[in-house]
């Protein structure tokens, strides 16, 4: 059995108390920023980049990949106790969760969302370590038209399954491709769009890019919004454990957001808050009679989408492992992590680094068995932490983000460049211009030309080497079909439903 | 010609406008052709498409109707500008004053930037923060970063 020795590599590296001291720190991490609005795992994996540099590859993922899976569970605590979902994916959550809460049942939702994130994290494992390998197989195949063709309908995916104007977001994407191009040309070595700053020519930085835009940006956004009102239910959490009628009630709802997540999770754009977007509504189609109506405390709404937005977590790590193409930002940010310490992602990682690919894997079991432990029983720590008032919070978000930048090359240019794009963040947030296509498409951009370029050479300038290789030519068509079924009016007026309570 | 969609215009407009820059520059650098595409070959096609995305954006926001006019809503000025100078005085200063300066000058400055100011807890935050940075950054994580003022040596 391949994957029993696998996983056994796997757990002898993740089982180092090295590794599950960081495995343990990023779950930590990952619960706090859950917990506290106004920062996710985005601009703090961002943040904490320049601090990988001291570490190990392995741990130095493993911690990451904890804080992203961590934020999913802390997100659902603020979602059900004060009605502030601490990360997008746990909007839906805070529909019924929070009407739980209110009828003095926040134990009981609590409950349900923590032990269904926890099955659904473990399944999230298993599937990852089933399906990585024939991936991995299936990429090597791939040559540079069939790349690029992956690359776009990732893409394609990222706007698709990504709310708000479609067009807009496409816009949004392309916008990311160009910033990408600020860089010296790989093949020529020509500096393109650097003014003669000797600092642009190495291109800028992701970081800098998702610390002005996802933290500073937002940081401006929630200053420039009137003061909220919190209700928080502290006092209320006791009885954490469900009745018997609340497992009952529950568990089939786990299934069902488990598995609707984990396929949700590969898709490209998708992973987790599709995921739980997805799952609320099948829960809804299914359980016409509920016990108690859905909007009013239904357990069920707050079980499945809950389940699907963690293994749509854990599952959307296999694009990234397997192809080295991030489906999200967060994935972008592992791949940039990986850059970092000279590991090219890719369908090789498994091969030549098996520790640190089958180490992760199994990190993130144990980081799953480490989060229930967090946040059921220590759940009084977190909501104290609610009662942190944000202008104690944002000074410290920008002192860290600004440390974080310097110290990626140890110079104030990036620092600059930062403030820059924090400005331009504001300017996407107050257009309404989605900024997470943008990144995806930054970081995509130089991969995507490269294997553009390297495949009309190969075919001599004829564009149709894209459509006559089948793999290549069956990755457009999936992408052109996404668009086409986006388009269809009814699609389209089920997806606004959908992404409305978000806006 | 009447704006149906603020946000909409703005957003096409800039969407236009970068993509025609980006286009414009590309044309700097050599083509090529399809069989040996160039350094420009890629960004010119993308600042095309973005200008030709922007301008349907545009067009969609002088056509369509949407709801109440969309109005891009009032700028908070004092964070944006307050969160932007921090940032800058940060980089400015830190090369030359140090962490142990450069840190609470820009929580006093970030914290000028919220709805609420109160001395005693910027003294709080900047004092927790500094000596927490110090600690995690310098003494953890080993950075490079300059602690004291030049000036000290």
């Amino acid at each position: 059995m391949d994957l029993l020795n696998n996983l056994a590599l796997g757990f002898q590296t993740a089982l180092t108390l090295q590794n599950l001291a960081y495995a343990f720190f990023g779950t930590v991490l990952g619960t706090l920023i859950g917990v506290l609005p106004g920062l996710g795992p985005v601009a703090t994996i961002a943040m904490l980049l320049p601090s990988i540099y001291a570490l190990d590859a392995t741990p130095a993922l493993i911690m990451l990949a904890g804080i992203y899976y961590g934020a999913q569970y802390g997100g659902s605590t603020t979602a059900i106790l004060i009605n502030v979902p601490g990360e997008s994916s746990s909007v839906v959550t805070a529909i019924d969760g929070y009407q739980m809460a209110r009828r003095g049942r926040a134990g009981a939702a609590l409950a349900a969302a923590g032990l269904g994130s926890f099955f659904a994290g473990c399944v999230g494992t298993i599937i990852i370590a089933a399906f990585a390998p024939p991936l991995t197989e299936l990429a090597f195949k791939f040559g540079s038209a069939e790349y690029f063709s992956l690359m776009v309908l990732g893409l394609v995916g990222a706007v698709v399954l990504a709310s708000g104007s479609l067009l807009k977001a496409i816009a949004m994407i392309v916008l990311g491709l160009l910033l990408g191009q600020i860089n010296t040309d790989v093949i020529t070595g020509t500096s393109r769009f650097s003014f003669d700053i000797p600092e642009l020519t190495d291109g800028i930085g992701f970081v800098v890019i998702a610390m002005g835009v996802f933290g500073f940006g937002e940081i401006i956004a929630n200053l420039g919004q009137p003061a909220e009102q919190r209700e928080v239910f502290t006092k209320e959490v006791k009885g954490l454990w469900p009745t018997r009628e609340d497992f009952k009630d529950a568990w089939p709802s786990v299934l069902r957001g488990t598995a609707l997540g984990s396929i949700l999770g590969v898709l490209p754009g998708g992973g987790a808050l599709l995921a739980s977007f997805a799952a609320y509504t099948l829960e809804k189609k299914i359980n016409r009679n509920p016990r108690v109506p859905f909007g009013k405390g239904a357990i069920q709404g707050v079980a499945g989408p809950e389940s699907a937005n963690n293994a749509g977590a854990q599952t959307s790590f296999i694009p990234m492992l397997t192809l080295g193409i991030p489906p999200n930002p967060v994935m972008a940010l592992m791949v940039g992590a990986m850059t970092i310490k000279g590991i090219q992602p890719g369908p090789q990682v498994m091969t030549s680094n098996p520790e640190l690919f089958w180490g992760l894997i199994a990190s993130m079991w144990i980081g799953n068995l480490m989060l229930i432990v967090l946040n059921l029983p220590l759940i009084g720590i977190w909501i104290k932490l609610l009662t942190v008032p944000y202008r104690f919070l944002f000074p410290a978000i920008v002192v860290f983000c600004c440390v974080g930048t310097y110290s990626l090359n140890n110079n104030n240019f990036d620092v600059f460049l930062t403030a820059g794009f924090a400005v331009v963040g504001y300017i996407f947030y107050k257009l309404g211009c989605e900024p997470a296509p943008l990144l995806l498409g930054f970081i995509l951009g130089p991969m995507m030309e490269e294997n553009l370029r390297r495949a009309l050479l190969l075919a001599r300038g004829d564009w149709s080497t894209f459509l006559t290789r089948p793999l290549s030519a069956g990755l457009l068509i999936a992408a052109a079909l996404m668009i086409v079924v986006v388009m269809l009016p009814s699609i389209k007026s089920k997806r606004q439903e959908a992404f409305q309570d978000e806006a | 010609m009447k704006i149906k969609s603020q946000r909409d215009f703005w957003s096409g407009l800039m969407f236009l406008v970068v993509g025609g820059a980006f286009a414009w520059g590309a044309m700097d650098y050599s083509f090529g052709t399809s069989a040996r595409p160039g350094p420009g070959y890629f960004p010119f096609g993308l600042g095309i498409v973005l200008a030709v995305l922007g301008g349907l954006v545009l067009f969609k926001a002088l056509t369509l109707e949407s709801e109440g006019g969309d109005p891009v809503g009032d700028i908070a000025w004092r964070p944006l500008i307050i969160i932007f100078t921090a940032i800058v005085i940060f980089g400015l200063a830190l090369p030359r004053l140090g962490l142990i300066c450069t840190l609470p000058l820009t929580v006093l400055l970030a914290s000028l930037a919220g709805r609420e100011f109160h001395w005693r807890d910027v003294l709080i935050s900047s004092t927790l923060l500094t000596v927490g940075s110090w600690a995690l950054f310098i003494k953890g994580l080993k950075l490079t970063l300059p602690v004291w003022p030049i000036y000290f040596g």
